[in-house]
């Protein structure tokens, strides 16, 4: 590839396939065409039929809470003001202010030129500012463009970016574009250990197919992407079961072949706890419970949060809780 | 962070509303057999459900007269858009009393009740709403222009799927005019005598339907009764041989849905993760009390390790134990007999070098269960290879070309089903047409439907059910 950033590196335990898959273009394209079809018929079926595990009492506490410390709190609006931030900040520390107890959020998840306000306001929190960066959510610009903007991310002090993959060229076949463009997006994350980690963006919703859910998630794996994400929030479908089905597979066979664990986030559309714990349970049954902490999973979403508190209160107390008791951000 | 367990969750057993004791249905009435009441137990606990009345001979006699009468003075007479409109109401009375029927399916049963909820009590439904809808339009199925009833049909079913076999037994029958005596199996007596119940507050005329519980002598009666003029039955193949001497030279109608040892092949370029799926689905659904159940694996070498590791980590997956639980994916073994004999073939596989992988998932101590099993380095000649288990047991076989693939696939006295696993569409039809099974499956497995015919090549029997091939067996033509 055309790249003059090393090529990140990749473990040593590695199978013979995947360490040939990005020596050249043509490497890369024949491990990616190569990789299982998915048969769309039954990997929906498997999705839906593991959709009906019934999660109560103790379990759906500790699901709850564990969805909690796997949000990223998400706002990414046009109108986003630096009072919308502190809000976004103050809920992330403490999203239930009556109760204590509750779970932190792990991230909050801003424009760049927000940033270096949320890492202000959760300095000392363990609480992670993601900043979205590289022409989110499009990813139509120049190279250039989207390196400064993760650039300006990461000195704005985001511990974690989420980029978008540029669709055009991966519709197009243009693999090795897309692996380039993650490998410097990932180089100008930093090193060492203060680099910031790297979220990759599939914007499952233009892929069209499972196949090329697949494929792409063993791209922005091969590319050394830490997660890899389902969506930018702003295109519809956004994160499915089905497709959460084939990027935690993805991961799994990752595990498989290298012995190193990558995450996934899902990120939109996700509003509700019933939704969030099916969710956990195919992280759960499909990756492995290795995989349900927030290193390895994450939620993106904003209205989830609520509900989450609500069905926590309701759990803890034993009535339906009030929206007016938890209120908004 | 600390594992996450899944809470109990099971569905409440009240709902199935269990009696303490059942009775037969004869001539439209509950009434006492004249035969030793039988205990059914409840697989997941051995502990006794309830006592059900069995027929002796003149119960049988009675129910054949009522039926014959029902047929000759009411239901044969009777116009189809009629009878659909019973055929419509028993089917809208099962769907509203569905939990009810789906609790008591898996207490009888010990099937897992997401199982009996999603799949058994909806089918049975959709059974009767589909025949309900050929009633009035029988002329127009392709048996000539006015097809007409047999008259009076014996019917005698397995304890595998209770509910669903006597939905497919007495819906094509009742749509196409002919009069039923039913008898359900030993051991699973309880929903079809709910499903009598159904028939009787539908309105049924007496001595259309009739269900008589009992033991195989029972099932011998009535099948050799000289009042029938059609038996049905399904079960294992040598019952099924044993009917068809019987029947041998009478004239009467017969169709035979028997065992199977179906061939599951995954070629290499297979969806793997969903043909994984599909392998499981197809042994462990219903614990592998499935007749047409994908017991051989058939897995191309160039995949088969890949393959077979994928599917332990899934099977391991699998959680046994409360039928009732709704997260059960396993349930339990139906009866001691069953599970003595899925242990003596297990163990006959390990002696004749098979190398044994059970499920590392914990395994309730009391009650009747069995844990994911699959054997790899199985060879043709082996026992697990040949024999139906009829448990949820898988044999690994592995195969070079598609030619070897059919060839083994094939070799076998059964053929009731078949599983292709490939992303290559000419490759599935090159194999489909070669493969001697009454199902062929094409990535999927274990997919019902009353539209599509069911049946079997072979020593798998004889006859469809389903769809407008399985109205032949009912209609005279």
């Amino acid at each position: 590839m055309t790249s003059t950033v090393a090529a990140p590196q990749l473990p040593a335990e590695l199978s013979l396939d995947v360490a040939q898959a990005t020596t050249d273009e043509a490497s890369l394209r024949r491990f990616l065409r190569g990789l299982p079809g998915v048969d769309a018929v039954g990997l929906e079926l498997r999705a839906a039929t593991l959709a009906t595990r019934s999660i109560k009492r103790a379990s759906k506490v500790h699901a709850i809470d564990t969805a909690i410390s796997m949000i990223d709190l998400t706002t990414l609006e046009g109108a986003d003001t630096p009072g919308r931030v502190r809000a976004l900040c103050a809920k992330a520390r403490q999203p239930d202010r009556e109760r204590p107890d509750t779970p932190q959020v792990a991230a909050v998840c801003v424009y760049p030129d927000l940033a270096a306000q949320a890492v202000q306001l959760l300095r000392g929190t363990g609480i992670h500012v993601a900043a979205v960066a590289t022409a989110f959510p499009s990813g139509r610009s120049s190279r250039e463009i989207k390196l400064a903007d993760t650039e300006l991310a990461v000195a704005a002090g985001a511990s974690e970016v989420d980029m978008v993959i540029d669709r055009a060229a991966f519709l197009t076949g243009s693999y090795g574009r897309v692996f380039d463009e993650i490998v410097a997006v990932k180089a100008a994350c930093g090193t060492g250990e203060n680099r910031a980690h790297l979220k990759v963006i599939l914007e499952t919703g233009e892929l069209g197919s499972y196949d090329d859910v697949r494929r792409a998630s063993w791209l922005a794996l091969l590319a050394g992407a830490d997660m890899i994400k389902t969506s930018t929030g702003k295109i519809s479908p956004a994160a499915t079961l089905p497709v959460a089905h084939v990027m935690l597979q993805a991961l799994r066979d990752w595990y498989r072949r290298t012995g190193e664990y990558r995450g996934v986030k899902a990120a939109g559309g996700i509003r509700t706890t019933k939704e969030a714990i099916r969710f956990l349970v195919a992280v759960h049954e499909v990756a492995g419970e290795q995989w349900l902490t927030p290193d390895l999973f994450r939620f993106g979403a904003s209205s989830l949060l609520g509900d989450l508190l609500l069905q926590r209160r309701t759990q803890l107390e034993g009535h339906y809780a009030s929206p007016d008791q938890i209120g908004d951000l | 962070m600390a594992a996450w367990e899944y809470a109990p969750a099971p569905e409440s057993a009240a709902t199935g509303r269990l009696q303490p004791s059942y009775r037969m249905f004869l001539g439209g009435e509950f009434v006492d057999g004249s035969g030793e009441p039988l205990k059914t137990l409840n697989p997941a606990t051995e502990e006794v459900l309830a006592e059900v009345s069995t027929a002796n001979p003149s119960d049988i006699d009675d129910a054949v007269a009522a039926a014959r009468n029902a047929y000759e003075q009411v239901w044969g007479p009777m116009p189809g858009v009629e009878r659909a409109k019973y055929l419509f109401r028993i089917a809208r009375m099962m769907a509203e009393r569905s939990r009810e029927l789906a609790v008591l399916e898996t207490l009888d049963n010990g099937k897992p009740i997401r199982e009996s909820r999603d799949t058994d009590i909806p089918l049975a439904g959709a059974h009767f709403f589909y025949h309900a809808g050929w009633a009035d339009k029988l002329g127009y199925a392709g048996y000539g222009p006015d097809p007409k009833p047999l008259g009076v049909v014996g019917s005698v079913i397995p304890w595998n799927f209770p509910l669903l076999m006597a939905a497919w037994k007495i819906a094509p029958a009742l749509a196409a005019g002919n009069t039923i005596v039913l008898k359900p199996a030993e051991t699973t007596p309880l929903t079809a005598l709910v499903l009598a119940e159904i028939c009787q507050q539908a309105g049924l005329p007496p001595g259309v339907v009739n269900v008589l519980p009992g033991a195989g002598d029972v099932g011998a009666a009535l099948v050799g009764h000289p009042g029938l003029d059609k038996v049905a039955f399904t079960g294992s193949t040598d019952v099924g041989k044993q009917i068809q001497r019987t029947l041998a030279g009478t004239g009467r109608g017969l169709t035979l849905e028997l065992g199977g040892k179906a061939a599951n092949i995954v070629y290499d370029d297979a969806a793997l993760d969903q043909a994984v799926e599909g392998v499981v689905n197809g042994i462990f659904f219903n614990q592998g009390h499935v007749c047409c159940a994908g017991s051989r694996l058939l897995v191309q070498e160039s995949v088969a390790e890949e393959l077979i590791e994928l599917l332990q980590a899934r099977i391991s997956t699998l959680r046994i134990g409360d039928p009732l639980d709704k997260n059960t994916d396993v349930g339990a073994i139906n009866s001691r007999a069953q599970l003595e004999k899925i242990t003596e073939l297990t163990a006959a596989g390990e002696t004749e070098g098979a190398t044994r992988w059970t499920s590392p998932c914990p395994v309730p101590q009391r009650g009747l269960f069995f844990p994911p099993t699959l054997f790899t380095g199985v060879e043709q000649s082996m026992r697990i290879a040949r024999e139906e288990i009829f448990g949820p047991v898988l044999s690994v076989l592995t195969f070079r070309t598609p030619d070897e693939a059919v060839a083994k696939a094939n070799d076998t006295r059964y053929g009731l089903s078949a599983g292709i696993w490939t992303e290559k569409g000419s490759r599935m039809l090159w194999t489909a047409q070669r493969l001697r099974a009454g199902v062929v499956w094409e990535n999927t497995f274990n997919r019902f439907d009353p539209t599509a015919p069911f049946g079997g090549y072979k020593e798998s029997g004889f006859g469809r059910e389903g769809g407008r091939a399985g109205l032949e067996a009912y209609l005279a033509h």
